[in-house]
């Protein structure tokens, strides 16, 4: 066959189909009562919600299957509204899917190229304006231009240096001193070795100087976790087990990952993992990366015990805590 | 003359007599669109939006937008005499002692993730059907713009009552900020007017989200809409649908009506949903304390994905001459995320370059007609889905008695393996879906009924499609792939070079399609079987 390729002819727009509403007046009629019982029903609910927020008490709770214990204020409230609304968009719909015209109509589209002409116009209009600004010959202008508006795009970042201080070295310190005593947090009580079982664990902050307040941004640097393991359950370089007391040691408890609290402790392996990334570190190794995203451990602090059997810091942090910047040294 | 007619009449007369636009207005009032269930998706997220613009209002009544230290006295009595912010113990007095206030909380949330879901499910179905192309690409790129917009603005809301949950998430945007190379220590103590958490945080945020980006949404928003209006909107391929109209409903009454109907369903389902379902109860987490957290804390899901990345990110950081890098931070929190991001926002231009397509488009593809495409979407959505799993792990894990370990490493693995394999098999499932349409058209739809012939054979019926049928399942175009010129007019080898080759070769995987039926084709067949 010599004959060409044809493809499946388009056959055009259906032939219009009548709704039943369209053609029996009873239908009609049964849908204009179908969307007048839903207008109604919107009204009776938007009642029940005003009920419900002048005459149910607030304190009044029940059980419901899969909800468990629901506040009746709450929920009749809420329910009123939901279908007072529901029940519009209900009616709405059904009134426009039944009783308004269904016919499809067809509109023109037209391709948003403009013709030749006028285009060939418009093109020779923007080259002739961007030609009678002299943009092209007088380079010395754009230029200088380019200049201009690229430094004056420095204003607004100079204006808003004042937001708030420069770092400075904010980052490095945190409020632990040579002889600063750990007390408990919450309830600031200074702690002895002997109030921490083996396998416990504390969380501890400095104690406050005299007059001093304690603000969010000092807890989100200072707060520091207690673990008692067995002193033979280390696994430290001489040094590192010499910040430990009688089995105690004490991390940084601010992820060196993105700074959450390192809160969940595994008693049984001995790892600390912090919630948000999971990053999980060793107790027993210093607090060694052994999961997850975090690249450092937890910073260790020095601990020993003052005159008096106190639990206290041997020196400050030896390294920034929370997590990475860039001026961060190692 | 109906009473109503006589009024409508004279409303008109009174709107022209004093505008002119007698013209213009009846030509839009009349305007059609075309009717298919998503081209809803779009409807729902403009729906929601409004809704979170009410229902915010009504909430910044109450709520006091500051870290300011306050001892909570209010009726929520596991909470009382504890020191807390004043946007916390805020938050406590509109979920407890504001009559109404928790239901639009809730309404507020679930409007929130309403609208992002809403506005995913809208992208995909653009995306799924060639909506973005020529000539709306502008409108594609407005609407990456407002899904991006759309993460900063759920992160900065669900951030405002400085819980333990959101100041943690706040901790973790702070770690990111200061993870940038050279500037970021000073950026996080400019954001935060200080050491983390500071005080200045939440009031500055509060005018971000309740002034500058709903203000932001609101222009992209009308620009979204009125390019709709201008370039009018897409149609789905059927018989008497073509490139050079647009069938469907006129706005007035029928569209105004369903549209209208429509707003008050989706705001019903969500007052429905604050109303049943509690979402974020802040009370039970307490109020923001930077050395403490709850397990299992979870971002809304679209902040998930984020979370999942940097959740399997490798432990490494870089240390430089004395500085730090922290790649575990940067490459999943800010490169990856920029990329995907990047990627979406060119693909329509990306495509049109492989394709070497410059033609307007107003009908949609079926997703089988357009393999490659429908595959790498699908590839896209398997990678957010694996790191979104990721982002969950902890969950999964307490849930499914996993272990972290293994769910991490699946996706770590996963994320890597899988896309690729999700493109390949998509991809040939359209195939397969192409081959099933030309199999149809050409031999009839299997109608399930056997009949035993008079000797003995049993054969199945084979019902044949109507015209319109067979038109819509061939009509689609079937492109060629661009060919690459050996050599140019002065002889030159490959003149287009390696540019040129990749191209081709993205083209080529592009056109991969089963032949569409022709009419030929299926008369051959006719005079064949008889």
């Amino acid at each position: 066959m010599s004959k060409e390729i044809q493809k499946f002819q388009d056959p055009g727009l259906p032939e219009h189909v009548h709704r039943k509403s369209d053609v029996d007046p009873k239908a009609a009629d049964r849908a204009e009562r179908q969307v007048a019982i839903l207008f109604v029903l919107s009204a009776l609910s938007t009642f029940l919600a005003i009920y419900a927020y002048i005459f149910i008490k607030d304190d009044i709770f029940f059980f419901l299957p899969i909800m468990g214990s629901t506040n009746a204020h709450q929920l009749f409230l809420g329910l009123g509204m939901a279908f007072s609304l529901l029940f519009i968009g209900l009616g709405m719909a059904h009134w426009a899917k039944n009783l308004m015209p269904d016919t499809e109509v067809i509109a023109e589209r037209h391709e948003f190229r403009s013709p030749d002409e006028d285009r060939e116009d418009f093109v020779r209009t923007v080259k002739e304006q961007a030609g009678a600004a002299g943009l092209g010959r007088r380079s010395l202008i754009k230029r200088t231009l380019g200049l201009a508006l690229g430094v004056s795009a420095l204003t607004p970042i100079v204006l808003l240096r004042d937001l708030g201080p420069l770092p400075g070295k904010d980052l490095e310190k945190t409020s632990w001193k040579k002889g600063t005593r750990l007390v408990t947090d919450p309830g600031d009580r200074p702690i002895r070795p002997e109030d921490l079982e083996v396998g416990a664990v504390a969380q501890v902050l400095p104690e406050l100087e005299p007059g001093k307040v304690r603000h969010l941004y000092d807890i989100a640097k200072d707060a520091v976790l207690l673990i008692r393991l067995r002193p033979s359950e280390f696994q430290l370089n001489p040094e590192r087990l010499s910040w430990t007391h009688d089995g105690i040691i004490a991390f940084s408890k601010i992820c060196s990952h993105m700074g959450c609290a390192v809160a969940l402790y595994e008693q049984q392996t001995k790892h600390l993992l912090c919630p948000c990334h999971q990053s999980t570190f060793d107790v027993t190794r210093a607090a060694k990366v052994i999961f997850g995203p975090s690249a450092r451990p937890l910073p260790q602090l020095a601990i020993t015990v003052d005159a008096e059997g106190y639990l206290v810091a041997q020196q400050p942090f030896n390294e920034p805590v929370g997590p990475s910047y860039w001026e961060r040294s190692s | 003359m109906k009473k109503v007619e006589r009024i409508g009449g004279n409303v008109a007369s009174y709107v022209d007599d004093r505008t002119g636009a007698a013209k213009w207005l009846r030509k839009n009032l009349t305007k059609v669109f075309p009717d298919h269930w998503s081209f809803m998706l779009g409807e729902i997220v403009l729906y929601s939006f409004i809704i979170l613009l009410l229902s915010g209002t009504f909430l910044t009544f109450w709520f006091d937008p500051s870290q300011r230290e306050v001892v909570y006295e209010g009726s929520y009595e596991p909470l009382q005499d504890i020191k807390m912010s004043a946007a916390y113990a805020s938050t406590l007095h509109i979920s407890f002692d504001v009559r109404g206030g928790l239901l639009m909380r809730q309404i507020h949330h679930w409007a929130a993730l309403l609208f992002m879901a809403g506005m995913i499910a809208h992208l995909m179905r653009v995306f799924f059907t060639g909506a973005f192309r020529k000539p709306r690409e502008a409108n594609w790129l407005i609407g990456v713009g407002l899904v991006t917009l759309g993460i900063v603005e759920g992160f900065l809301g669900y951030s405002l009552p400085d819980d333990l949950l959101s100041g943690t998430g706040i901790r973790i945007a702070e770690a990111i900020i200061q993870a940038l190379p050279v500037v970021g220590s000073y950026l996080a103590f400019f954001t935060f007017g200080g050491a983390f958490p500071g005080e200045a945080f939440i009031p500055r945020i509060y005018t971000v989200h309740v002034l500058l980006l709903p203000g932001a949404f609101l222009a992209l928003i009308t620009i979204h809409l009125m390019l709709v209006w201008y370039q009018k909107h897409t149609q789905y391929p059927g018989p008497g649908r073509t490139e050079k109209n647009v069938v469907g409903y006129p706005l007035m009454p029928v569209y105004m009506a369903k549209a209208g109907g429509f707003f008050f369903i989706v705001f019903g389902v969500t007052a429905l949903l604050g109303a049943v379902a509690s979402i974020n109860p802040i009370w039970l987490y307490g109020p923001y304390n930077p050395g403490q957290i709850s397990a299992g804390s979870q971002p809304d899901f679209y902040m998930g994905w984020l979370d999942g990345l940097v959740r399997m990110a490798p432990p490494i950081e870089s240390y430089i001459f004395g500085y730090t890098i922290s790649w575990n931070i940067l490459i999943p929190g800010l490169i990856i995320p920029g990329i995907l991001f990047t990627l979406m926002a060119l693909y329509p231009f990306i495509e049109s370059w492989m394709t070497g397509d410059k033609e307007e488009h107003h009908l949609l593809d079926r997703p089988r007609n357009n393999p490659n495409r429908t595959a790498i979407g699908a590839m896209s959505l398997s990678f957010i889905l694996v790191v979104l799993i990721n982002g969950g792990n902890d969950i999964i894990a307490t849930n499914f008695h996993l272990t972290i370990n293994q769910i991490m490493w699946f996706t770590r693995i996963g994320v890597i393996v899988i896309p690729p394999l999700v493109f390949v098999i998509t991809k040939r499932i359209c195939l397969s879906l192409q081959r099933a349409d030309r199999e149809k058209v050409l031999h009839g739809r299997e109608t399930g009924r056997l009949v035993m012939l008079p000797h003995g054979e049993f054969v199945e019926i084979h019902e044949e499609l109507t015209p319109a049928q067979k038109f819509t399942l061939t009509q689609h175009q079937q492109p060629k792939a661009l060919l690459l010129p050996a050599t140019d007019a002065n002889g030159v080898l490959n003149p287009q070079g390696i540019k040129g080759k990749i191209r081709a070769r993205f083209s080529q995987a592009h056109v991969e399609q089963v032949p569409a039926p022709t009419e030929s084709e299926a008369e051959a067949l006719e005079g064949g079987h008889h």
